[in-house]
């Protein structure tokens, strides 16, 4: 069974989905990210969804999954590269993926984590807060 | 019952001459009106009738919509779609299937000779299975036109829901008419088209134009919404009525975290805020 | 009058890789029609949805693919079958948000809504059959 390779970049994991994953893979993409941003005290997760032509709620979820579990260990997700009709699907699937941050694509979604890491050192260098 | 009809091996001998005066007959029945090439006519003839014939030897002369008849259905539907698009009527169309008969009967008249009751029985096979492919022309010739008017509503749609930019990374859909649900659909692909083309981060829907908004149509706005941000962009409502504050309010439709505002123009001060900039006055040297 | 039936596959639903085969199987099929990328990840998506139904909720099945006709426009049926526990009540199960006790979704209401036709016949001991249809308009 084929594992999603997760990179790191920085204090950002990397992930890209390439793939029509089995629910199996899905799975073991959860469990290996959410150990790797311990292992890697990752700030960021940026998940590359650019390939996928088919999210199902089950994927949906994953990402869902992937983003509150992140949260709890203290970093933040963005899932990049939706595709306009994956998009309008899901919506019509009735999943919205609340909570989820997104962004166009894997460069704005670097921005918006380097954004954020920068406010938490800034917030860090002001001991009244 | 097919076991016993004749009609197959009439066919079979009798295909040239059948096809020659078909087509004669054909050619007699144009009004002028619409336009086909002769050769066009005869190759399309042509192909109906050795359908028809392969068909025929399958050995079910009933069930035209069956796999043995995909063939026939396949040239009849051709054969409308051009028809229909060339500005035949229905009836002109079917027509055609339906002279087929005189020389299908006359072949079959020569085969029987004196057997008047087997005559009668296989022209009453021949009359039902012609009048069945007849009808299905009419069927498709209208689903063809029915499909011309969707695909010219589509363009209208696409054609009255313009996205303008409105500024780097700023823009603007400015809603005209009724949303439903088809309508809907073309919204939010040209949205997002435009928000992967402009590299996008805020779209401003402009509902100014909207006559009502009841729950429905809160629903698709919502859904047009999600569907932006699913590709990391906000939106902003603007054009926001007195009236439809109210409704809103009353239907207790959540907006959620979606900004609107009254007027275009403060959505797109918002925009321009989000977006990190904000529009200063030249000083009075500046403007010379 | 029935729908003229043109050609049909029949694919088995037991394991996760058969999810994946089903999807890849619509997806071409969809693409053979000529559907629009909307539509193809519609009906592609809602099949997702089914087959993982029929192997997780079901304890596996099938999947049937037809290739449907009316006069003018040609449509992909397919048919997931199995021979489960069966829904109780199938009303509740296609409202949104409704969820086994194990958290998973049944996702019907949101299939439902991406196919042009749905109907469902199920019932406590006797399985469930789903049948979507999605018309290339």
């Amino acid at each position: 069974m084929e594992r999603i390779p997760i990179l790191k970049v920085g204090p950002n994991l990397l992930v890209t989905i390439q793939v029509d994953m089995h629910d199996q893979t899905a799975i073991a993409l959860q469990e290996d990210l959410t150990a790797r941003i311990v292992e890697k005290r990752a700030s960021g997760v940026l998940i590359d969804i650019s390939s996928l032509d088919v999210v199902d709620s089950f994927i949906g979820r994953m990402l869902a999954n992937i983003a509150a579990m992140s949260r709890i260990l203290g970093a933040t997700t963005v899932v990049v590269g939706m595709r306009p009709s994956v998009a309008i699907t899901l919506v019509e699937l009735g999943l919205s993926l609340k909570g989820v941050r997104t962004a166009l694509n894997v460069e704005r979604g670097m921005e918006m984590l380097q954004a954020e890491e920068q406010a938490e050192t800034n917030a860090g260098r002001h001991p009244e807060l | 019952m097919s076991g016993s009809s004749r009609i197959p091996e009439v066919l079979r001998d009798n295909e040239a001459e059948i096809l020659a005066e078909w087509h004669k007959l054909q050619l007699a029945a144009s009004t002028g009106r619409g336009t086909l090439r002769e050769a066009d006519l005869r190759e399309q003839s042509r192909a109906f009738l050795s359908a028809f014939r392969e068909a025929v030897q399958g050995g079910d002369l009933q069930d035209t919509r069956s796999e043995n008849w995909a063939a026939v259905r396949d040239v009849l539907a051709e054969v409308s779609r051009t028809r229909a698009r060339q500005g035949f009527t229905p009836v002109e169309t079917a027509a055609i299937v339906f002279s087929l008969k005189q020389p299908l009967f006359d072949a079959l008249a020569a085969a029987y000779g004196s057997d008047t009751a087997g005559l009668v029985k296989e022209i009453w096979t021949a009359t039902q299975l012609l009048d069945r492919l007849g009808l299905l022309t009419f069927e498709a010739y209208q689903k063809t036109r029915e499909d011309i008017i969707a695909r010219q509503q589509q363009e209208m749609m696409e054609l009255s829901t313009p996205v303008v930019q409105l500024w780097e990374g700023i823009l603007a859909l400015p809603l005209i008419g009724t949303l439903d649900s088809a309508r809907t659909q073309v919204v939010m692909e040209t949205l997002l088209q435009q928000i992967v083309q402009t590299g996008a981060s805020i779209a401003i829907i402009d509902i100014t134009g909207v006559p009502t908004v009841d729950t429905l149509v809160a629903q698709h706005l919502l859904k047009t919404v999600a569907a932006a941000r699913l590709m990391g962009a906000d939106c902003v409502i603007s054009g926001v009525r007195p009236q439809i504050a109210q409704t809103i309010v009353h239907l207790g439709v959540e907006l959620g975290d979606v900004a609107s505002k009254a007027t275009l123009a403060d959505a797109f001060r918002l925009a321009l805020k989000r977006t990190g900039r904000a529009v200063s006055r030249l000083s009075a040297e500046g403007r010379g | 009058m029935p729908d003229a039936i043109r050609n049909s596959e029949r694919l088995p639903i037991h394991a996760s890789g058969d999810v994946v085969a089903v999807r890849q199987a619509v997806r071409a099929c969809a693409v053979q029609l000529g559907f629009g990328l909307v539509d193809q990840t519609k009906i592609v998506t809602a099949a997702s949805e089914l087959a993982r139904n029929t192997l997780v909720h079901g304890g596996g099945g099938w999947m049937e693919l037809e290739i449907v006709e009316q006069p003018g426009r040609k449509g992909l049926r397919l048919t997931f079958e199995d021979r489960g526990r069966g829904i109780p009540d199938v009303n509740l199960a296609l409202k949104d948000g409704y969820s086994t006790s194990n958290g998973l979704g049944l996702g019907l209401g949101g299939a439902r809504r991406l196919c042009n036709e749905f109907e469902i016949s199920s019932a406590p001991g006797e399985g469930t059959r789903v049948t979507i249809t999605r018309w290339n308009l």
